[in-house]
């Protein structure tokens, strides 16, 4: 493994009513795609919010580029990662290519130079600048939406790219050939990425080490290969359900 | 007179209160924006504060306007008459359909949105203005929308302290019976609620997220700026226009919320006028008003009745002796409020008690006296400032051991048309009413002299006599110049004639050579 730029140091957060992560320890190295396997409230999306400061830790410590989370300025950390929610959360108001443009227009990037980057996203999640700049969400496809999800968060370059559910919203069709996609522009890249999801299929295809979560817990954290044939129970829950839909990739 | 004959005669001055309504409605809607939008906001960030700011912008709704006029007349700086109290009324009427929006539309932002938006490294005020402001502006105009409607029916009530607007002709018109005017204000009014929502509806469509297609969105939306930006401007540069006219020889004359009282008021203003004085009108204000805006400043003088001042104001006992009152008002009013009382005008117009006149005839009577025994079987129909002044009712009907089948309260323009289509039996009307001849009614005596005398004079503040020679030249004019059928005659040619009372009071000067 290189040099690990995410560490999580004996993590707790709890609400009051609740523990939602108990004493996590994670470390994700450069160049990484981790991806977080669970079922809904086990967690993973507070340890994906725990990165970039949505959340701070109850105790423990989340270390980005050598630095704790809660010593990073907000602002400043959360502009070194890239960020991808399910829906894509783009901005209705916004242009697609003032949607791809946000993060470099708010480092203050010059305006050719912002154009330029917005091309050049758009052509790299395979959307046609010309057809798509001047357009809405709203008059996008889900899938359309999501790859310019993708585009934003690329587009000023950040080392990290946090994704949570990214591919959840997409009919099976569109959500394979999406996953077939990030999974080579991840590796062209060469992105640190963290990936959430509840779908094992998407697991084994994405990830290049999996998390297994449950009630706030990793309880395994293996390559996809030795996942596949991990006696845990809950990982077993998870590979016949993949048996079922009709067996590995 | 048809409806159109009436708008060509009037239409200039129905102009200048459509313009004095939009100028109001503008201002307070204006001022809500800058009040409440902020607010709303502060509301989403501070979720404890929430209910009880909503509540109290909601009990502010509930107020009757009038009422609430009322509690804002005595307050010192937002209070008084005029301009700056219905300001502060219709703002507190436009708070809560702004401030609730706002907080609504802020609220109703997709999570998802806002969530990626911190996420990208917003800060603070760049998420409000660059993503829920602008998501919530659709919304947010749906509030002022609401709120100018509002505002523009609640500013009719605003006549009532003086504001001006399309409440004079709806006031005047109910007072005077007469239907052109009534019509006339309040189709304005209407016609103006209309083109309002008709306008914020436009407004709010170009905010509304699903209007956001590429294709059709320049024209109609720069069109809709072009717009906002006009009204804007417009509004405040008629708002300058109006504030430069300030000047040292400059006096304002109020009067009460009738015929005579105005056309006193009007008199004076023209003769002012003449003489070089620029003169704000501030007529027709309802009960106390007159009163204590001559006392706070507000007014320089009115026209005011000697009785009525000894009783109600002053809160002495009635007495019946002319120059007794009028002695004790002069030297009281000095002392009290640095307010000089003119010479009496030359008439009096005191409570007239009237019948029907052939009730009159056909039952001999004459007398209150006469009347006496025949109020068991009658009904009475009193205005509200006779059913509460200290000579009014109370008073009255102890004198002359009357008991009414009935006494109903009324507005006192409404009493004649009561007694004359015998809705009524008998009421209190005023001495130099121009109707009690047109009507066929009958004053009956006062044959124990209970109603104090009420002869007309001016008020006039001590300090206006001095900033303002030509005061004191016009009010000695006056003294003594007017009959009561004389002013009984000029009432009758505004209310009975519907002639423009400027006019009646243009030709009366002339013809006196003043």
């Amino acid at each position: 493994m290189q040099s690990p730029l995410v560490q999580f140091q004996n993590v707790t957060y709890s609400l009051p009513s609740a523990t939602i992560i108990s004493d996590l320890n994670l470390t994700v190295g450069r160049g990484e795609t981790l991806v977080l396997l669970g079922e809904s409230g086990c967690g993973k999306t507070t340890t994906l919010k725990l990165v970039n400061r949505l959340l701070t830790p109850t105790s423990g410590d989340v270390i980005v580029e050598g630095k704790s989370t809660t010593a990073w300025d907000p602002i400043e950390l959360r502009r070194r990662i890239g960020y991808v929610i399910q829906e894509g959360g783009l901005f209705p108001h916004f242009t697609i290519a003032r949607n791809v443009a946000l993060v470099p227009s708010l480092s203050g990037w010059d305006v050719a130079r912002t154009q330029e980057r917005v091309r050049e996203m758009l052509n790299l999640v395979g959307l046609d600048p010309k057809r798509f700049a001047e357009r809405y969400p709203r008059e996008l496809s889900g899938g359309q939406r999501q790859r310019v999800g993708v585009a934003r968060a690329l587009a000023a370059d950040p080392p990290l790219l946090l994704l949570d559910e990214p591919f959840g919203a997409l009919d099976p069709l569109t959500r394979a050939s999406l996953q077939r996609e990030f999974a080579e522009l991840a590796a062209r890249l060469d992105k640190t990425a963290i990936l959430v999801t509840h779908d094992v299929r998407e697991a084994m295809i994405l990830g290049q080490r999996i998390g297994l979560m449950h009630k706030g817990q990793l309880l395994l954290l293996e390559t996809p290969e030795r996942f596949r044939t991990s006696e845990h129970p809950q990982a077993r829950a998870y590979l016949e359900t993949l048996d079922v839909n009709g067996g590995a990739p | 007179m048809s409806f159109w004959q009436f708008l060509q005669a009037n239409w200039s001055e129905l102009l200048l209160l459509v313009r004095q309504h939009i100028v109001l409605v503008f201002f307070a809607i204006l001022i809500a924006v800058i009040i409440g939008v902020p607010v709303g906001i502060g509301l989403t960030r501070h979720r404890a504060l929430r209910g009880p700011v909503l509540g109290i912008a909601n009990v502010m709704q509930t107020i009757p306007s009038l009422a609430l006029f009322g509690f804002l007349i005595p307050l010192p700086f937002i209070g008084g008459i005029g301009t700056r109290t219905a300001l502060v009324a219709l703002v507190l009427y436009s708070l809560l359909p702004i401030i609730r929006n706002t907080v609504t539309g802020i609220l109703n932002v997709d999570p998802n949105v806002r969530e990626a938006a911190v996420a990208m490294g917003m800060t603070g005020s760049q998420v409000l203005r660059q993503v829920e402001l602008p998501l919530a502006m659709g919304v947010i105009v749906t509030g002022i929308r609401v709120a100018t409607v509002i505002a523009v029916g609640v500013t009719t009530i605003a006549a009532a302290v003086g504001a001006g607007g399309l409440g004079v002709y709806i006031f005047r018109g109910l007072r005077q019976y007469d239907n052109n005017l009534l019509l006339a204000g309040a189709l304005s009014a209407a016609l103006l609620a209309l083109a309002a929502d008709f306008l914020l509806g436009l407004v709010e469509r170009q905010f509304s997220v699903d209007a956001k297609k590429s294709a059709q969105k320049s024209a109609v939306r720069k069109l809709a700026l072009a717009a906002a930006v006009v009204l804007v401007v417009g509004g405040v540069a008629v708002w300058l226009g109006r504030s430069t006219t300030v000047n040292e020889n400059r006096i304002s004359i109020g009067s009460k919320d009738f015929t005579e009282s105005a056309l006193l008021a009007e008199i004076v203003a023209q003769m002012l006028e003449a003489r070089g004085v620029s003169v704000e009108r501030r007529f027709e204000l309802g009960g106390n008003l007159p009163h204590e805006a001559l006392v706070a400043g507000t007014l320089d003088l009115y026209p005011e009745y000697t009785g009525t001042a000894y009783t109600a104001i002053l809160q002495h006992a009635p007495i019946t002796d002319p120059r007794a009152v009028y002695d004790q008002v002069k030297q009281d009013y000095a002392d009290k409020f640095k307010v000089e009382v003119s010479q009496p005008l030359g008439f009096e117009n005191t409570f007239a008690i009237l019948v029907r006149g052939e009730e009159a005839r056909r039952l001999n009577l004459k007398t209150i006296s006469d009347a006496a025994p025949q109020s068991p079987h009658w009904r009475a129909g009193f205005g509200q400032d006779f059913m509460s002044r200290a000579d009014g009712y109370p008073g009255f009907s102890k004198a002359y051991r009357l008991k009414f089948a009935e006494v109903r309260e009324m507005d006192l323009s409404l009493t004649y048309i009561a007694l004359s289509s015998r809705q009524v039996d008998l009421i209190a009307a005023n001495s130099t009413e121009g109707r009690i001849q047109t009507l066929d009614l009958f004053q009956l005596a006062d044959d124990r002299h209970y109603f104090p005398p009420y002869e007309a004079v001016y008020l006039v503040r001590q300090d206006s006599l001095t900033r303002l020679p030509a005061l004191r030249e016009v009010l000695a004019k006056l003294a003594n110049a007017i009959s009561t059928d004389e002013m009984r005659r000029l009432n009758y040619e505004i209310d009975g004639e519907k002639r423009d009372p400027k006019e009646v009071a243009k030709e009366w000067i002339k013809g006196k050579g003043f």
